[in-house]
């Protein structure tokens, strides 16, 4: 078809599909959830289905959490922690998100041939830091060696266990209209750390990852008696994915404020930069907490009083009138927009 | 933010959002050409803020989007093979060609990399002497200084290694194109700061005396937007058709001349194909004969084939901004980023994908079926 001008309005593409795994399967966007979804189903787990950060489970009086994880970060070693930090951060983290007392962690090594016994060293010293710091033991593990270029240096796979010491849900299950939506801290500076360092780019400062354990102040907001309806830790595709993931397994409508969502001018500089959404950018020492409107302040308060979520802060509720399973966000300049999933990872735009 | 925080100040926005309404007696329809400007309108919904006879249509002005799928083709070709590092903005990886895409091939085996800079291209080729290092040379005037620089440099280093698949389009030629459809119904442009940075402003002058348009030069952030908004609006309600720069903080009206010299020199006009929109003469920029050793598709030998198509999609109309991505009948249902039917569903800055991403939701009601 021409208008006679030289156009010719239509589009000469093919439909898409992905026979091969791509990378953008683990970018935290749509394509991930479609490939989890795909797993999971076939597992057909009621725990599973709840798509949270771990498995609650009952076994006798006891209420215990459950989870894993797998650690694949390039460079091994970052501003702000490394693999082995990184790898007992995120179980733990993933314990306290079901609202448990993170207690034990197992670890498997997949070690590349030719990796230095000094790294590895390094790496393991800074799991035992690690878990020193967030009040766990590793107490089992493996250690398995590939062919050289068959990994990537060093893999990390770990599980935890920890104890659920109260009986409340926590989960994306137990979200109702009038909570609050708490944010523990700034968002954006792992992902952004680990591009800088991975593609060699300089920014006039240095920007460094926010790996940290999370259980102390979960912990401490349960012990106040904080009715906690939902916790998750942000990590691949940034508060962004895990609200709309949220929102979407709790079907209800979660309003934000883009200004009361902090990020540090250095990250929101290197996000202009790129031209990505700070809101996408993955984070491993941030969480966000659903309590009811009346506990807000009191959770804050708690929350701010712990090192790890000194900044924390209210950045939205839950509501029942909005259109059920959809993040929107109030932005800088008063318009509203959707939040939605990316559908891989963010690429840095053309110009 | 320093330069950022003010150009997104709420207060400013009602502003000139109010001013706009104050000045607008009738109907208006404005064509943002940037893809950049696009995503930034849908993202901070500046339409909102406009009185309701003020349509904002959008324009071929994502690099991505137009780049035909030949070129896709020929890059995946070269891609996939043996000794070649193929090194492309993150964007490109995305977009699919008949046999899938960029990523498709890094996931088969393919050395596929985002790289940030030509020049990391360049630098590539210096260190992997015994690959063949191929850079996609993708976009508007914008990123060709660098596209060229980077063939210079390579050319200084004596690098026998390098080479670049281009695929440049210039934006003046498209506006024209716009203006003669029949199906026009284009009153004024905001011109893309980023070109405008590079080339300056002096040869949209004579497209709006030609056509009759007023053309505002206009930068990214929300208030940019709305001032350059208000100044196009200004003038079609006085009848004045003037090229005007709201972007005066980056833009002289003779542009980046040591950068236009390096374009001059590196490159030289062709015709070139737009992806949905078809051929257009003089669109391109094309290698010069010195620097043919630099070119990807004389080096390699690949060849196009043609591409299949997909009848349902209307990209070629939402780029020249006769429709909205909404008004297509398979937008957000057989057409998603995940499954995209054109090009513009696809990049970060396609049109597409910015009402795909902000607004499908809220506007899917308004979709003409």
């Amino acid at each position: 078809m021409s208008d006679g001008n030289g156009f010719t309005p239509v589009c000469p593409l093919p439909i898409q599909e992905y026979p091969h795994v791509l990378l953008a399967h683990g970018g935290g966007g749509r394509l991930m959830h479609q490939l989890i979804d795909a797993i999971a189903s076939t597992f057909a787990s009621a725990e599973l289905a709840r798509r949270h950060d771990g498995a609650a489970l009952r076994i006798g009086d006891m209420r215990l959490a459950f989870t894993t994880d797998a650690f694949v970060v390039q460079p091994l070693f970052f501003p702000g922690g490394d693999i082995g930090k990184l790898a007992v951060c995120g179980t733990v983290n993933d314990l306290a998100m079901c609202g448990a007392r993170p207690l034990y962690l197992s670890v498997s090594f997949i070690l590349e041939e030719g990796l230095s016994m000094e790294t590895l060293g390094r790496v393991v010293a800074s799991m035992q830091a690690a878990a020193h710091e967030a009040g766990v033991e590793i107490v089992t593990g493996d250690t398995k060696v590939v062919d050289r270029g068959k990994g990537d240096g060093i893999f990390i796979s770990t599980a935890g266990i920890g104890v659920i010491e109260h009986d409340r849900p926590v989960g994306p299950e137990a979200v109702r209209p009038g909570d609050a939506v708490l944010l523990s801290g700034d968002i954006g500076r792992h992902g952004i750390a680990i591009m800088a360092v991975r593609e060699g780019l300089a920014f006039e400062t240095e920007i460094t990852s926010d790996c940290a354990p999370l259980a102390a102040p979960v912990l401490k907001l349960l012990e106040a008696g904080v009715e906690v309806h939902c916790l998750r830790d942000l990590t691949r595709g940034g508060l962004a994915a895990a609200l709309v993931e949220i929102a979407q397994t709790a079907s209800l409508h979660i309003q934000l404020d883009e200004a009361a969502i902090p990020v540090r001018p250095e990250v929101q500089s290197a996000c202009e930069l790129l031209g990505i959404d700070p809101l996408y950018v993955a984070n491993e020492g941030r969480f966000v907490a659903f309590v009811p409107e009346a506990e807000a302040e009191r959770a804050l308060s708690i929350l701010q009083a712990e090192p790890v979520s000194a900044d924390a802060r209210v950045i939205g509720h839950v509501t029942a009138d909005g259109p059920a399973g959809l993040v929107t966000l109030r932005t800088a300049i008063g318009t509203t927009r959707v939040l939605d999933l990316l559908s891989g990872e963010q690429l840095p735009r053309i110009c | 933010m320093k330069f950022i925080d003010e150009y997104r100040d709420r207060e400013a926005a009602l502003r000139y959002a109010r001013l706009i309404a104050k000045i607008t007696t009738r109907p208006w329809t404005i064509m943002e050409v940037c893809g950049g400007q696009t995503h930034a309108i849908v993202r901070f919904g500046i339409d909102e803020l406009l009185p309701p006879g003020v349509t904002l249509v959008h324009g071929p002005g994502c690099p991505v989007c137009v780049t035909p799928v030949e070129l896709i083709d020929k890059a995946i070709a070269i891609a996939s093979m043996p000794g070649v590092i193929f090194c492309s903005f993150g964007d490109m990886l995305r977009v699919p060609g008949t046999q899938g895409d960029l990523f498709s091939v890094k996931a088969r085996g393919g050395d596929v990399r985002i790289v940030y800079s030509p020049l990391d291209a360049v630098q590539l080729a210096a260190r992997n002497p015994d690959r063949e290092v191929v850079f996609f040379a993708v976009g508007f005037e914008t990123t060709a200084p660098a596209n060229a620089l980077a063939v210079l440099q390579a050319h200084r280093m004596g690098l026998k290694n390098f080479s670049m698949l281009v695929a440049h389009v210039l934006v003046p030629p498209a506006m024209e194109a716009i203006l003669q459809s029949p199906n026009n119904r284009v009153q004024g442009f905001l011109a893309a700061g980023h070109v405008c940075t590079v080339m300056g402003y002096r040869e949209y002058e004579p497209i709006a005396k030609k056509y009759r348009v007023p053309i505002v030069v206009t930068g990214f952030e929300p208030l940019d937007l709305l001032q350059g908004l208000y100044m196009c609006i200004r003038q079609l309600e006085e009848g004045r058709y003037e090229v005007e720069n709201q972007y005066t903080r980056s833009v002289r009206r003779q542009g980046n001349e040591a950068a236009q010299q390096h374009i001059r020199e590196v490159f030289e006009i062709v015709p070139r194909k737009w992806r949905g929109i078809g051929e257009l003469p003089q669109s391109g920029l094309g290698l010069r004969a010195p620097y043919q050793a630099y070119d990807a598709e004389r080096k390699f030998g690949v060849v196009a084939h043609t591409a299949e198509e997909a009848s349902e999609c209307i990209a070629g109309e939402v780029l020249q901004g006769a429709k909205k991505p909404t008004e297509c009948p398979v937008f957000g249902t057989r057409c998603t980023p995940e499954h995209p039917l054109g090009a513009p569903m696809v990049s970060s800055e396609g049109a597409c994908a910015a009402y795909y991403r902000y607004r499908r939701f809220t506007e899917k009601q308004t979709a003409t079926p």
